[in-house]
């Protein structure tokens, strides 16, 4: 399973960003590998519109299996992330990546 | 002779003004006035007239022809407001994003991305003795205000003589809406009330206007509340003051009414006649 967070850090212990579109990186842990790589997304920054769905279709390129955000993505960028088919947990938007991940491994996260 | 009304802050009294001043000009000249706040347009509820005409007004954004699409990409690399993007075999479209600039249409290589009408709200134009109102509502959902200003604009220009006043009702705020609605006026009269929270977005406005480049005063409203902070800072900035609306507990009551406020204050009055000598004399240089 590829599993992907939305970061403001590049490390286990890095916080969590509760914001999907707008997000500094994008981590993807890689389960079989054991393998934690990131996506810089801070490029974001200097775009005034559309940066959901252009962090969305990041994410396609990515093509994890599982998303793990905070608040959620907004409608335009959910229209994208459908399209994907990968399940996305939210409401981890206030911890680090790793008490996310635990979080979703014990069922502790809502699914969007 | 175009003047815009904004003001930075909401709730100022921009409409108050624009109704008030509009109805007291068209007591003796031809005044269209144009309730530019598409997205709460509110102007209407003073000025009461004859539906002499109404439209539907459309954007135009682009639709994806699958079988035409070659996928070359070209289109999600032009628009600014990632308004299309490609996912695979797909090209996805997001209407709301798009600013109708017709880039992704135009460079499409192979025709794939015709643009196509959407409509975004609706104009409607009253007519009462001297006074002519137009207002243009966005439709619930719609994101965009510009190209619905922009289009009214057009209507105003296309429907009303040179020598027409024309008072613009701007949207609050200092972003795309109210540079679209301020960037065509002759004059922008910048309404403020005395407090230090009204200082703070005058000065934004104040900068934004500066930006571009524009003829402009101040009219403060509820004078007599708050502080002198917005008279200093006019003074400092050499920022002419074309009048001082009393603060008025009845000005409230009749604004409840959805009532013209300036035949029953002759206070406010006086200072409707002090902005109106003060346009009048810049449309006379203008055509000198």
């Amino acid at each position: 399973m590829k599993i992907a967070f939305t970061a403001k850090g590049t490390k286990w212990d890095s916080m969590m960003d509760p914001r999907f579109g707008r997000t500094k990186f994008i981590l993807i842990y890689d389960e079989e590998k054991d393998e934690l790589t990131t996506f810089d997304n801070r490029s974001i920054e200097g775009e005034a519109h559309g940066a959901g769905p252009k962090t969305a279709q990041k994410l396609f390129e990515l093509n994890p299996d599982i998303l793990i955000t905070g608040n959620g993505p907004g409608g335009n960028a959910a229209t994208v992330l459908e399209k994907t088919g990968m399940e996305i947990y939210i409401g981890a938007g206030e911890t680090t990546i790793k008490e996310a991940f635990q979080a979703y491994k014990k069922d502790g996260l809502k699914k969007f | 002779m175009k003047i815009a009304i904004a003001s930075g802050k909401g709730g100022t009294g921009k409409t108050t003004l624009s109704t008030n001043l509009a109805a007291y000009l068209a007591e003796h000249e031809e005044v269209v006035l144009v309730d530019l706040d598409v997205e709460e347009p509110n102007s209407g509820l003073f000025i009461k007239g004859d539906l002499v005409h109404t439209e539907e007004k459309f954007k135009m954004t682009p639709e994806w022809i699958e079988d035409k699409c070659s996928l070359c990409g070209i289109c999600q690399e032009v628009c600014n407001f990632h308004a299309l993007i490609q996912l695979g075999t797909q090209i996805m479209v997001f209407p709301e994003l798009c600013h109708g600039c017709y880039a992704c249409s135009e460079l499409c290589p192979t025709n794939a991305l015709p643009m196509t009408p959407k409509k975004m709200g609706n104009l409607k134009h009253f007519q009462i003795g001297n006074l002519s109102f137009v207002e243009s509502r966005l439709d619930i959902g719609e994101e965009q205000a510009v190209p619905l200003i922009s289009q009214t604009q057009k209507y105003i220009e296309k429907h009303f003589q040179k020598n027409t006043i024309k008072l613009f009702d701007s949207p609050p705020g200092t972003s795309c809406p109210v540079i679209e609605a301020t960037k065509d006026a002759n004059f922008v009269i910048l309404v403020t009330e005395p407090t230090p929270f009204g200082l703070h977005d005058l000065s934004l406005a104040v900068d934004t206007i500066r930006e571009l480049k524009k003829n402009f005063g101040v009219v403060i409203n509820r004078f007599g509340i708050g502080n002198n902070d917005v008279i200093d800072y006019c003074k400092k900035e050499k920022i002419p003051i074309l009048a001082k609306i009393p603060n008025s507990r009845k000005a409230a009551e009749l604004y409840s009414h959805g009532a013209l406020i300036y035949n029953e204050i002759p206070e406010i009055k006086q200072q409707l006649e002090n902005i109106k000598n003060y346009i009048l004399k810049l449309g006379e240089r203008g055509r000198r």
